[in-house]
């Protein structure tokens, strides 16, 4: 019983030598592919290097382009040198020059005993892969290629979209059902045997001929006529990327490495010397195997991938700068912006912050400077107060703010008095979460002592400021939590809603309302309001006032208590 | 955009080609040993005046990444740089009395010896208090990353400017010969950084930082830049536009992902807030041999003379590129 390697070798003979010798040296007869396109010195050295090696053979050599016949044609012919030069052989390993066994071979010999008749190939239905990448899976069958990919991607793509539009079709040789599967497998004396001298092994060599990728899919779907029993994996350890280009294995990846339970990994760093001393040294001077754990590689190289695609949500950098819309997440935690309250109540911030055990900002776009909150000249993230820094990118200020501030909520007031560009930003940011008072920028007016005549053209400003931000705030693709009351809606029910708040921003804290923020004094607002009517001013956003309202004070309010449910 | 602006670029490119070639006559060898250079070597190119303090660290950061040769402009110093320099093995110098401003600050003759040296090598363009930190680079080599960077069909590499200073004022603690610069300026901005795009050139223009709090709050738009794209796969033809900022071919500057996903990235640890800025703020003021007529420098002269302390409580302590990758300033991108 005895089990030989086949090795494709394109790049770095130098380590494709050392793991045949490895492998030789074990017991292992090794059957070696050099691509035709490497140089006549190369091939001569590595012929010198593996010299002496009795069950060492080099087979004829094929111009292996990634995904072309050349790598199937140069798998078939080195399987043949293998079965006629070894009759002692049992399993066939496909390997590649870039290979490393993780294992002993004795572990592996140990393990295909178990299995005498198993072949270990990775096969699957083009109806259940999921990870093709270009889309292409059952229509590599059924379609030509005859451009290359890799250089003439124009005219593959073209050409594609041509005979999809044709509706021409090749025809699948009677009996065949297609399979793709890792390039890479380990199959027996008998199924291997019985592939290269299929009585219509020519038919099916002329149709892969033009199947595109055809090492992924040749031995793939001749196993399942032939072998009797498919385990259909692959015995090396060997990733993706989102491109379908392998993963390719370091020196800082040992300490993974040594906990897959893999045979063979694919592909190494050429230069990864300490890979190769560790995996190739001699076994008594590893490391005692810990637990395997390939779910950790798993993990590490989807979370790759997954950054790769999606990123970071909320995060915009030097190498992540999604255009519009297609930012998985405009900001990378939710914040609230409160409008209006800290004009209704004196103390709202401070309130707010006693309330939910955080710091609350004042209004971070204010005209003169960014209110951090505890008026701080600089924030989380080294973020500087100046107006002038804000206003020069103000999307990005909020973006870092949130960014830099992961873990702890963010909230912050807004008003018409403000700068207004960001106004076209949060409405459309799931994070968002707005409540707005519509008019209550009435009150800081009311209790100025500025002229009335002043007063009135500020009033008129404002008002049409916050008319545009509500529009905003109403239009369809808006994607905040928005919640609106008037001035006059909210002072009825200010427990209710104040409670609402805090329960959104933490909920399950189930926290009671137990004091309420100061209201400032309103005694001769509603004359305040008739006042500007009389002078041609119709304030619109505040809800129902008459004349000499008694406005409803929260002395009133703190005798019935909220009560939560 | 349309191929008239397209031919434009073209020309444009082809114009600081041989405006480079011309400039490349101001250059004279004092130790060439370009000879050496392998067809697989990693180089780096550097133009520098008066920074013979700096370099033996230098020399000592890049050879540990794993730089193979070094190509150095020295536009006159006077301080020795020049003598150290052309008693190293792997190194090569160009001496040139030839006027900074007039080189597009030195970016001309860098071109013209990478044009000259550099055609398909990887070539990294830093200057002598820039280093380059990029993923995994405790464990992997640059050659590592070049090769994954072939791998992936990839042709340029962005790394971030990351502004360090120390806490305390700037010349409290003078800058020794061999000393690691981030042992004394080892404080960061964490994420105060704007970002828009450039929509002639495609890259993306960064600024903000302890630069601009400090020196530009009230006209942030004439902060420094922050974007560098040094490591490039080079061919002749190709040519850095301002500084490593930007260059042309456009389809270079596309060191960023616009789908929402992450490219892979690095920082250029910028140690420039050391004890001889000080000096050299007030010689290169007066020089005027900066980008326009040297207003960084000038900025940085009354800046440094009114609050020398760049120190915040917000500021981040460097620890190793992990951090910087956490904190969002560079990414692994699907390398892993």
């Amino acid at each position: 019983m005895s089990l030989g390697f086949i090795m494709l070798c394109h790049t770095a003979l130098g380590r494709a030598a050392q793991v045949a010798r490895h492998w030789a040296e074990r017991g292992c007869p090794v059957v070696i592919h050099i691509d035709a396109r490497v140089s006549r010195k190369e091939h001569d050295r590595l012929h010198a290097d593996l010299a002496g090696l009795e069950n060492v053979r080099f087979s004829r050599r094929h111009t292996c382009d990634w995904g072309t016949w050349g790598l199937v044609a140069a798998t078939q012919d080195a399987a043949q040198t293998m079965l006629d030069a070894f009759p002692c052989v049992r399993h066939v390993f496909l390997a590649s020059g870039s290979c490393l066994p993780l294992r002993p071979v004795e572990e592996l010999r140990g393990y295909l005993a178990e299995h005498p008749r198993a072949d270990f190939i990775e096969s699957v239905t083009t109806a259940d892969v999921g990870w093709t990448v270009g889309g292409l899976d059952a229509e590599r069958f059924t379609l030509r290629f005859p451009f290359s990919w890799r250089e003439k991607r124009k005219l593959f793509d073209g050409y594609v979209r041509l005979q999809r539009r044709l509706g021409v079709r090749r025809r699948i040789p009677e009996g065949l059902v297609p399979h793709l599967g890792s390039q890479w497998w380990c199959l027996t004396r008998t199924t291997l045997q019985a592939i290269l001298n299929d009585p219509r092994r020519t038919e099916y060599d002329r149709y892969f001929r033009r199947v595109w990728i055809p090492d992924e899919s040749y031995f793939q779907t001749l196993v399942r006529l032939h072998s009797t029993t498919v385990e259909s994996r692959s015995l090396t350890l060997a990733k993706f990327d989102f491109q379908g280009k392998p993963h390719i294995f370091y020196d800082d990846h040992l300490q993974l490495l040594r906990r897959s339970d893999c045979f063979v990994a694919r592909k190494i760093w050429p230069q990864a010397n300490r890979l190769y001393r560790e995996f190739l040294g001699p076994s008594e001077t590893q490391a005692p195997r810990a637990e395997p754990n390939r779910a950790k590689i798993d993990r590490l190289f989807a979370k790759a991938v997954d950054r790769r695609v999606n990123g970071r949500p909320g995060l915009y950098m030097q190498s992540r700068f999604p255009v519009q819309d297609r930012e998985n997440g405009k900001t990378a935690a939710p914040y609230s912006i409160f409008e209006g309250f800290a004009d209704v109540y004196d103390d709202f911030d401070s309130w707010m912050s006693r309330c939910l055990g955080g710091r609350v900002h004042g209004h971070l776009f204010a005209p003169e400077k960014v209110q951090f909150a505890g008026n701080e000249k600089i924030y989380n993230g080294c973020i500087s107060d100046s107006a002038a820094l804000r206003d020069y990118n103000p999307k990005m200020f909020l973006t870092n703010l949130i960014w830099a501030t992961r873990g702890e909520r963010q909230c912050f007031q807004f008003g018409p008095r403000d700068n207004q560009d960001i106004a076209r930003f949060f409405p459309f940011d799931v994070n968002a979460h707005v409540s707005v008072i519509t008019g209550a920028w009435a009150i800081p007016l009311f209790r100025t002592p500025e002229r009335f005549s002043d007063v009135r053209g500020e009033a008129a400003r404002l008002q049409k400021i916050e008319i545009e931000h509500l529009a905003i705030l109403r239009s369809a693709p808006v994607k905040a939590r928005v919640r609106i009351w008037t001035l006059a809606e909210f002072l009825e029910n200010q427990v209710e809603v104040l409670q609402t708040l805090l329960d959104e921003i933490s909920p399950g804290a189930a926290r009671r309302l137990t004091e309420v923020p100061r209201l400032v004094n309103l005694t001769g607002f509603g004359r305040f309001l008739q006042d500007l009517r009389n002078q041609g001013m119709q304030p619109t956003l505040l809800g129902e006032f008459q004349p000499g309202d008694n406005i409803a004070l929260p002395v009133a309010r703190r005798s019935r208590p909220h009560v939560v449910k | 955009m349309g191929w008239v602006q397209s031919y434009r670029l073209r020309w444009r490119r082809k114009r600081w080609y041989w405006r480079a070639k011309l400039r490349e006559r101001q250059l004279f060898p004092v130790s060439d040993r370009t000879m050496t250079i392998h067809k697989r070597h990693v180089l780096l190119f550097c133009c520098l005046r008066n920074e013979r303090v700096r370099l033996p660290f230098f020399l000592k950061y890049y050879r540990d990444l794993g730089v193979d040769h070094f190509l150095f402009v020295d536009n006159d110093s006077n301080d020795g740089s020049r003598e150290y320099l052309a008693d190293q093995p792997d190194v090569s110098v160009w001496h040139t009395t030839g006027s900074y401003r007039h080189a597009r600050f030195g970016v001309d003759w860098l071109t013209a010896l990478m044009s000259r040296h550099g055609h398909n090598h990887w070539c990294l363009t830093v200057d002598a208090d820039e280093f380059l930190v990029y993923p995994f680079c405790d464990t992997r080599p640059l050659a590592a990353l070049c090769d994954w960077l072939d791998a992936s069909e990839v042709r340029s590499f962005a790394a971030m400017m990351v502004d360090m200073y120390p806490r305390g004022p700037i010349d409290a603690q003078p800058y020794v010969e061999g000393l690691d610069p981030f042992e004394i300026a080892c404080w960061f901005d964490a994420a105060n950084y704007t970002i828009s795009r450039n929509p002639r050139f495609g890259n993306l223009w960064i600024q903000g930082g302890p630069r601009a709090r400090s020196f530009f709050a009230d006209r942030p738009q004439e902060a420094p830049a922050l974007n560098k794209i040094p490591l490039v796969r080079w061919k002749r033809g190709f040519a850095y536009e301002s500084s490593t900022h930007m260059l042309l071919p456009r389809g270079l500057n596309l060191v960023y992902d616009q789908w929402g996903g992450e490219k892979a990235s690095g920082c250029l640890l910028h140690a420039k807030f050391l004890d001889p800025l000080t000096h050299k703020a007030e010689e290169e003021a007066q020089r005027g041999q900066h980008y326009a007529q040297s207003a960084e420098y000038l900025a940085y002269r009354d800046g440094l003379r009114a609050t020398p302390d760049m120190w915040c409580k917000w500021s981040e302590k460097y620890i190793n590129w992990r951090q910087l990758e956490i904190l969002g300033l560079m990414s692994k991108g699907n390398w892993a």
